[in-house]
Order: C-alpha cells, then structure tokens, then sequence
C-alpha cells in the first residue's frame, strides 16, 4: 500500500522533452488514471514512477521515500504491460508461484499465497493447465496474478486492456475495477481511452504534449473542464465550441453572442477578445422557444439517446436527446442551452476563464 | 451501383464452418453493417462478395446477375481494409489515382484528374494531395485508402473494420464523414464491424450473425428494440441488457425463463431492493451497479439521485423483454 507523491518531474530525451514539469498526487489505495493521446507523455511518467526510466529532474515519492533515481527493484511496484508476458513452458501455477519462488519463499508459504490468489482471480480451476492454451481473458488473469501474489506496494499498469477487442475489454475493465476494489492497492493506470478513464479511475491525469492539463476525479474534468483540450479530450461526442468575439465582466451571468444572450455560470474575471462558448451535447434541448436556430443535419441512433448535429451560425453542433424525439435531416430547429453548465474559454490561450462554476477546479490562477 | 443479393451462401474451412445458409439482400444505396464478434463469419462473407473465396454452395448476384463465373477484377467491388496499404514511394494524388490507371478501366487523364480532385474534396484532404503517403497522420493514411476505393464506381463497396485500428476521437470523426460520402453519393456499401456504436450510427441495415448465421436483419431501432433473441439483445446497448431469471419480479408471461432489462427498462423508486455496489460518474450519465437477490444489474441513475454504494435503490421492469429457456424471445 503507497501513497505516490510527483513533484516537477521532468524527462527529455536528447532535444525532445516527454514530460515537462509534473506535480500531481496519488493517494494510497486510488485507482489513479494517465489519460492523453499518444505521445503526451503519460507512459513516460508511468515508467518513471516504476523506475524503468530515471527522470531528468524532479522527485518521486513513495510513502515518503524519495525513489527518484532509485532502480525498478528498490522500489517495490509490479508492472502489468498490454502484452501479457507469460512463461510457455511452464503451467498457470508455476507462473504465478515463480516471482515467490524466486524470492526464496518457502514451499508451504507459496502454496497458500497461490490458492489465495487464484481464488481472488477465479482461476482456481486451470491451475495445472499449460498456459499456452488459455484464452486470453485467463492468460490476462494469470499475468495478473503473478503481479498481485508479491502484494507490491503499487501496481503500474500501462494499457493493459488495449490488445483486447471491445467486447471483451468492457468485461475485464468491470473484473481489474472489482478486483481493486477487494485489494484496495493504489493502481497507476495508462490508457488514451477517454471512457476506460472515467469509468474505472478514482482520479485522472489529463495529458497533452508532456504537460498536464487537468487533474481531479472524472466528474469534475467532465464538467469543468480546464482547458479546450480537456473539454474536447473528454467525453464522446464532445463538447461544443461556439466561437465569438465578445466581452465579459466580474460578475456577469450572460454573454451576448451573433446579437443572442446567452446564460453562463457568473463569470469571475474580465475578458474582452475571442472567446468560446463550450457547452456538452446533453445540455442542449431541441425546442421551438430555443434563440438560437439551425438545421439538422444528421440524426445517429444510439438506442435510448441519439445524436443530432444542427447547423448553426456557430457551426455545426451535436445535441444528445432522447430517441423517441423526432429530429429529421432538413428540419430546422430551436436550441436551448443549459448555461448553468456552459465554460467560457480564451480562444488564444485555450484556458477556462474562471466562474461560479469551475472556480475550485481550476489549477491555474 | 445495383442491388446486391446473397441465396443460401455456405463456406466451411475444413470442419470448422464459417458462414452456414445466409440469405440476405442489400438494396442500392444502403449501408449494411454486418454485426459480430470474432470468427462469426464477417469478413468470409465479404470475401464470398468479392470472388477472394469461393462458396460451398450457394449464390451471389448484383443486380439480379449472378457472379459467380466472375473474376474478382470483373465483378467490380472495391475494398478497404483495417490495415490502410498505401504505397509509400507515392504522392496522395498518385495513390488516389492508381485504382483508375487499371489497363482494365482505361481511364482518360484529364477523368482521372477531375475523379481524383473530386475524391479530395469529399475526404477533405485537397491541401494534402502532393505530400508523400508517408507524410500523413494515420487518420489521413485511412482517408486516403478509403479515396482510393471511392475514385473507382463499383458495384458495392466492401468495408472490413477500416476504423478500428483508429484512436476512439478520430474513429468519432471518421464515422460522421463515412456516413456523409456514402449518402452524398449514393453508394452501396457493406461494413463490417464488431463496434456497436459504427452499427448503430451510420447503417440504414444491421446483419447480426452468430457462429456463421445470420440471427437478424433489420433497421438498428428494429435490431436494438426488438431483438429476436437473447444474443442478438446482448449485441447493441451500452450498458449491456441484463439478463435475470423471469421469476425475479412478479407478472412474467408464460414460458418466460429470463427477463432482458435494458437500462431505460428499470424504474427507480418502487419494486425490490437493490443494492448499490459501485456509482460510475461518466460525465453524460452515471452508471449504477446494483446487486439484487445476488444477480448484478447495471443501470443509469436518476440525474440527482445522490446515491453511494451500500445505499438500497427499489427498483421494478418497465417495459421489458422476455426470453425463453433457449433464448428464443416471447414478447
């Protein structure tokens, strides 16, 4: 069990700087997620963390420990990669007992750790069967189970999921979620899904271009995004950008854009220039009474909610709304926002601008 | 572009049998999705289309004429595959225009420059037409593989997973564009996939088949709302439909041995006692994971039910499906 503490970490290789300057903590027992496209720098930190890769400069902490330039083996993590590694020849119990073995555990000791392991697992039953004809569900328990039985003090995880077809990949998000949750281990998880993060993660790292973006629980980077990165990173489809030039004021609860006013969370700090008016697809309602009008352009079926892109003055934007409600390619509707929940963002800059909203959020002041 | 129409098709690979007896006709200008996990016979069935295989027994016309003395080259299909090959040694424009320097087509070149301009516009990659293939993005590599089928007019278009090795943003992006090339030029297209999400969003048909077999043929509202059984309920929604013994809850018709609940099936606030064993905050929605009577049930939550887990939730069908010991659909 670990609390895992990053401070200005930073790693270049050669000109190319990875990761920047990361601060972030992990608290013991979270399911804690490395979100970002590839190459933003999230398998790097990871890779820091367990020690695969020293850091350029900065501190990691593990229970108050600084490991930083520690190797992989002082550290005490057990690393889960996309690619099961297992040992062919041997069968499911002698790859899971192996790391125990090698630790020169004694025979009885080993033996318990296993059935423990494998019952937690549910693998009990292909124990004695050679690894090489299991089905990769069973080789990913395996694999995890060789990583549990040590009880490292962390679990590093880097896609674990990303070789397996979607399907599948749902049932073992829901089992390796369950599977924390009985075993309470902070896990560091690596994924470029956005919904792998929100649906298994306690907290999330949000990551572009080997900067963080955004850190707090999934809810919260939902809702109050940090930058237009984030905003549109998060959530499919994602949230909407109207694009205007306009100004706002401490205090203001409305924006006036194409001569339309349009409500926001009140706004805390001045602005004047382009600006952006970020609102998510299911905080927009087809209505008549709507100010703004357009055209739908295309209506996806999603069985309970369906997606509509209208076109707009803005441009395009998708509303999702219930699928028994009509909307025909050609009609032209009313759009009613729910500006309760709209961010407003500095075009240039692509930061929030702060409001009654988002204002506990925001890292950046 | 013609009707496509597949009688009776069967193709064993020495005993493992890989499409058993589908019928199936594909209008013109419809974009049919065949639906199913790995092995369910997808991508044999294309092949079948395509003269790559040769059927067992069985028969395949476009337009009321059957291809099957037809060469691969003579029936006029065009395919693009999950793994986009583009030759690498070529400009965008020179790997677009390859399909139609075929000795077979005997293209005119001022035909091909107007195709091919025509083609970039649609994929919006104009502004990329001289860099070298291998100066794109992968999105583009796939765009530019899809533009080199669409600059050739074929009979049907033959899609394999051609989004799948995507990241999921730009596998959004491209979904949208797909379905705008195939309406805005009318053509038939036959996709296959194992993501519900590109079945439900851009297919006017949905095939599902099963270990060779084609189960359902419908729109997704059909496909999604009226399942003819258990395995094709289980292929759309997201939640998955949960699936509890029919005896459950009270007023299950005769026969029923297992009650499908999607999650807009599950009324909150009356019935029997669930409890919650996980709250997943997704952004859009907020998913439950219940317990009842030992079975787990996902569902989405009320917007402001502010439950936790351990918190007991009185949940009741609305509106459900019935299945019979074998699966079969009741009502």
């Amino acid at each position: 069990m670990a609390e895992i503490v990053i401070r200005n970490l930073r790693k270049e290789f050669g000109d190319f700087t990875a990761v920047q300057s990361s601060s972030f903590k992990i608290e013991d027992g979270e399911f804690f997620m490395l979100l970002g496209p590839s190459g933003c720098g999230k398998t790097t930190t990871l890779r820091m963390i367990a020690g695969l890769e020293l850091p350029t400069s900065g501190e990691i902490y593990i229970d108050k420990e600084e490991v930083g330039q520690k190797p992989a083996r002082q550290r005490d993590i057990a690393f889960v990669f996309q690619m099961f590694a297992l040992y062919p020849h041997m069968n499911v119990r002698r790859n899971i007992s192996y790391p125990l073995v090698s630790q020169g555990m004694s025979k009885k000791h080993v033996a318990e750790k296993v059935a423990e392991v494998s019952r937690i697992l549910g693998i009990e039953d292909i124990l004695d069967r050679p690894v090489s004809g299991l089905s990769g569900g069973d080789r990913q328990r395996v694999a995890l189970g060789r990583a549990i039985v040590r009880e490292p003090k962390a679990f590093m995880m880097d896609e674990p999921l990303g070789a397996l077809d979607a399907e599948f990949r749902e049932h073992m998000a829901e089992e390796l979620r369950a599977l924390h949750d009985r075993m309470g281990a902070t896990t560091v998880y690596v994924t470029h899904d956005q919904l792998e993060a929100m649906q298994m993660g306690d907290k999330i790292v949000v990551m572009n271009h080997g900067v963080i973006e955004q850190f707090g629980t999934p809810q919260d980077i939902y809702d109050k995004p940090a930058t237009m990165f984030v905003a549109d990173f998060i959530g499919s489809p994602s949230m909407n950008f109207l694009r205007f030039h306009g100004e706002v004021h401490a205090g203001s609860s409305s924006v006036r854009m194409h001569h339309v006013d349009l409500a926001v969370p009140t706004v805390r700090e001045p602005f004047e220039g382009d600006l952006v008016y970020g609102i998510r697809p299911e905080h927009i309602a087809l209505n008549d009474d709507g100010g703004n009008r357009g055209e739908v352009v295309a209506a996806e079926y999603l069985g309970t909610t369906q997606i509509v892109t209208v076109k707009t003055v803005g441009g395009d934007l998708q509303a999702r709304i219930p699928s028994d409600q009509p909307a025909r390619p050609g009609e032209t509707v009313g759009l009613a926002f729910n500006g309760t929940t709209a961010t407003l963002f500095d075009n240039q800059s692509g930061r929030a601008l702060k409001s009654d909203l988002n204002e506990g959020v925001l890292a950046h002041v | 572009m013609s009707e496509v129409r597949l009688s009776n098709l069967s193709k064993a690979f020495g005993d493992t049998v890989a499409v058993s007896d589908v019928s199936m006709t594909i209008p013109n200008g419809a974009f049919v999705t065949l639906l199913g996990p790995t092995g369910a016979g997808k991508t044999t069935i294309l092949r079948l289309i395509s003269g790559l295989e040769e059927p067992d027994s069985g028969d395949v016309s476009f337009g009321g004429r059957s291809v099957m003395d037809d060469t691969p080259a003579q029936r006029n299909v065009a395919m693009v595959f999950q793994q986009y090959s583009l030759y690498p040694h070529m400009s965008v424009r020179e790997n677009l225009a390859f399909p139609l320097r075929s000795p077979l087509l005997k293209t005119p070149a001022d035909e091909i420059e107007r195709k091919v301009a025509e083609v970039a516009e649609v994929l919006r990659i104009s502004h990329k037409l001289n860099n070298k293939a291998t100066a794109l993005s992968g999105g583009e590599m796939q765009r530019v593989s899809i533009g080199r089928a669409l600059v050739r007019e074929p009979t049907i278009y033959l899609m394999d997973e051609p989004l799948s090795s995507l990241d999921a943003k730009l596998r959004s992006d491209l979904r949208i564009e797909l379905k705008r090339i195939q309406e805005s030029l009318g053509a038939t297209l036959l996709y296959v996939t194992h993501d519900q999400i590109e079945a439900m969003t851009m297919s006017t048909h949905i095939g599902v088949l099963d270990q060779g077999k084609l189960v359902q043929f419908g729109t997704p509202r059909e496909i999604y709302e009226n399942p003819v059984n258990l395995y094709v309920a289980g292929r759309l929604g997201q939640p998955r439909i949960n699936v509890l013994p029919a005896d459950i809850f009270a007023g299950a018709p005769a026969g029923a041995a297992q009650i499908g609940l999607r999650p807009e099936h599950i009324q909150q606030g009356e019935g029997k006692g669930s409890t919650v064993k996980r709250v997943e905050h997704l952004g859009d929605q907020i998913r439950l994971h219940l317990k009842l009577e030992g079975h787990d049930v996902v569902t989405l939550s009320d917007a402001h039910a502010d439950l936790e887990p351990g918190d007991t939730v009185a949940i009741q069908p609305r509106n459900p499906l019935f299945f019979d010991a074998g699966g079969v659909r009741i009502t």
